[in-house]
């Protein structure tokens, strides 16, 4: 399909997306991995764990690693599934990481143009706005979700969830992807609000940790990113560095 | 009788039900939600017990078909006491979990159940075995069962400690079912526990108000 971005002058707060129902193109000399071939069913997550959490002060979002097609075989080991948006939004990515890639680059693209418009950076539910209006407009054919988390000057951190069909809502704390089952109960009874920086860093990666110990299409290592009002920082857990539990 | 899942023909299918069963220093905690549902939108039962006693130190969890899961437990519980009385002496908790798993295993095409069964005996003291789906009998110290199952996984993981005190183990089997009956949607109704050590049967009935809330209740 092709994605048509134009804006309108004297309106610029104000972007439309139009799509067209052109065949989808996509010529890149990179094979793109569809996790789920066959499914034709509306909701399924596959082969990933992706979260976020609000701290005091700031957002973590993370993710595995691990890209896999049809459950049997990785594809990848070290995928990045958390793409910058801008400077201090990041978005995960769930489902087809073809559908998904393909919506984040026209986010990125749309976002830095909206940023140049409105000459200030973009807000975090800018840039989740616009992933929902192209995934609720493609709803057809598209089967990624996502999880967008940054900050701001006008609401602080912030984590919004834009689901497969196109729904967006904001939440302190949330998962997603298949490994996202197995880690409800831990997320819901460890999570507190307010929580410092090094706290929530140590939850995310335990609860990625329970996730890829039980969820066979995650795996590899747990890629996280803090971003507070100063500044973004990375950080990679490696496999061997995860925290064991009592059963490893 | 109600199947919990009428067109499923996938074998290892859980349905409609968190179990668990967590061993601790000197007994073990078995225990269940205690709802009963028909196609995952009509709740028959808020109240079903799904922690049967096959015998005097040994209890079993049913997930699965409700029907098939009775009829097996009645039939497992007829059988051991009829071993009982050959062996003169209270039955191991490995028999009684064989018992299932060889009723399980001979008729895995008709039958869709799965059982944990934990128990004490003077053999070898607290003990739980999980029975799954097709008739595999397998022990470990701690185990989980039915469709609320999976969203407890990782907390199941990340705070069981082996040796933990009674009153521990029940606090972390109470919330453990509590969060699984906060995610699926065909759990829920009261936490059923039954404590079982040498000195004798405890059971203790949290009811749905009484249970642990979290963060975002």
């Amino acid at each position: 399909m092709k994605l048509c971005v134009s804006a309108r002058l004297g309106a610029p707060e104000v972007a439309v997306l139009s799509v067209s129902s052109a065949s989808f193109s996509f010529d890149l000399g990179v094979k793109m991995e569809k996790h789920c071939m066959g499914s034709q069913v509306k909701g399924v997550s596959t082969g990933t764990t992706i979260l976020a959490a609000i701290f005091d002060g700031g957002v973590v979002i993370g993710s595995d690693s691990r890209a896999s097609i049809g459950g049997e075989y990785v594809s990848s080991k070290t995928i990045n599934k958390v793409i910058q948006v801008h400077d201090r939004i990041f978005c995960c990515i769930a489902g087809s990481l073809a559908d998904a890639q393909a919506v984040t680059k026209a986010a990125k693209f749309h976002l830095s143009f909206h940023s140049v418009q409105m000459e200030s950076p973009p807000l975090v539910i800018a840039a989740a706005s616009v992933l929902k209006e192209l995934c609720y407009k493609n709803k057809e054919e598209l089967q990624a979700g996502f999880i967008t988390a940054g900050w701001d000057t006008k609401n602080g951190p912030q984590v919004y969830v834009v689901a497969l069909g196109g729904m967006l809502v904001r939440q302190p704390v949330t998962i997603g992807g298949s490994g996202s089952t197995f880690i409800y109960g831990y997320v819901d009874a460890k999570y507190k609000p307010n929580m410092t920086k090094e706290e929530c860093l140590q939850f995310a990666t335990n609860a990625l940790a329970l996730a890829m110990g039980r969820d066979n299409v995650s795996g590899g290592v747990a890629n996280l990113v803090v971003i507070t009002e100063t500044g973004v920082e990375h950080v990679v857990v490696p496999g061997d560095k995860l925290p064991r539990f009592h059963d490893e």
